[in-house]
């Protein structure tokens, strides 16, 4: 048989077209919401700690370093929840009276649930 | 004067060349005319050695899948004006071996495409004397899958078959569910013994280009999704309820 070619894939095959690299700014997204948990984890360690830890908390946020680095966690973490809510139709199929429920439909219940649990947690914290 | 365009079409003899090169035609510019009728005047025009596979010229053979301008195409549905003024580099499929010029080695994915055993699983001893029925619905739950023309494009889109040559690959994960999600099949546990391994549906990373690029509109990502769907339910029913059938 005659010689065939391989090339090999680039170590940055992501920095090509725009679909690759939003893919990997999507996987990459998972990291600022694991910030996000370890934040709401020390939240809720500084709030069982008492009034002058939940203060030191907030101070430790309120640096503008963090304000910034939270900012950008935060596009990340919205980027992240409407990519991953938008594929859902992809991965889950249901019928109903023999025709397939659309796509949207199926997006829609993850906006609601988003929505609500959004609205819960600004009821909690602005009522004070 | 006839309009004309480049066509920058990858070059590689394998017994001359140690590495695919470009090399420049100008062709035509015709409004009716795609990439593919492009390719065959320079083979009866300009230079007889230039090889590439074709058949229908219809999008159901599936067999003129190249690189065109970086994006994976069918050449027999990929207009020269779209890309007006030009050139129009026109390369191999990525990520397979290459034989020559613009013809690829496809032997990779017709082992996987026959591991996933894309053909009717049934348990009965002798094949039925009549045929099996189907109503519309069953037939609508799979007929988007069973579009597929194996022209390998969603392999060209895929990094995770660039990068890991063992991944099974979207259209052989499509096809597999297709044959799933048929009334008239009995392997589906069969199948997932085979794609349930990391090279199968794990190894997707659901990049979604397969689906972007896929001509006939089969969703292969969707198909993939489903499957470690339908895999998680299995492997929670396993565990949860250990009494139970698989």
């Amino acid at each position: 048989m005659s010689r065939l070619y391989r090339k090999r894939v680039s170590t940055y095959w992501w920095l090509g077209p725009w679909p690759y690299l939003r893919f990997i700014l999507r996987e990459a997204s998972s990291v600022p919401v694991a910030w996000f948990v370890v934040v709401t984890l020390r939240q809720l360690r500084a709030l069982a700690a008492g009034r002058e830890a939940y203060a030191e908390f907030q101070q430790w946020m309120s640096q503008p370093p963090m304000v910034a680095l939270n900012a950008v966690c935060f596009v990340f973490v919205l980027f992240h929840t409407i990519t991953w809510f938008n594929l859902t139709p992809r991965a889950v199929v249901l019928r109903l009276r023999g025709q397939r429920v659309p796509d949207h439909l199926i997006a829609a219940p993850n906006y609601l649930g988003w929505v609500a649990a959004s609205a819960a947690v600004a009821w909690l914290i602005l009522r004070a | 004067m006839t309009e004309t365009i480049t066509l920058e079409v990858a070059r590689y003899c394998p017994d001359r060349d140690s590495a695919p090169s470009l090399q420049s035609y100008q062709v035509p510019l015709r409004e009716e005319w795609v990439v593919l009728d492009a390719l065959n005047y320079i083979k009866d025009q300009l230079d007889g050695s230039l090889t590439f596979r074709w058949s229908c010229r219809m999008g159901i053979c599936g067999s003129c899948g190249m690189m065109v301008n970086g994006e994976p195409k069918l050449t027999c549905a990929t207009f020269l004006t779209h890309y007006r003024p030009g050139p129009i580099r026109v390369e191999p499929l990525r990520y397979f071996p290459v034989v020559r010029d613009l013809v690829v080695d496809i032997t990779d994915f017709l082992a996987k495409l026959r591991d996933v055993k894309p053909w009717l699983v049934r348990e009965d001893a002798k094949p039925p004397e009549r045929e099996f029925l189907q109503t519309p619905e069953q037939l609508d739950t799979y007929k988007q899958y069973s579009m597929c023309i194996n022209c390998l494009l969603c392999y060209a889109a895929c990094p995770v078959y660039g990068l890991d040559s063992l991944f099974k690959g979207p259209a052989a994960l499509a096809l597999a569910q297709r044959y799933n999600l048929d009334s008239r099949d009995q392997g589906k546990e069969e199948r997932m013994d085979i794609l349930s391994q990391h090279d199968g549906i794990w190894g997707c990373t659901f990049v979604g280009e397969c689906t972007r690029v896929c001509p006939k509109n089969v969703d292969p990502a969707g198909a993939i999704q489903r499957y470690k769907l339908d895999a998680a339910t299995e492997w929670f029913k396993s565990v949860l309820m250990p009494w139970g059938n698989r």
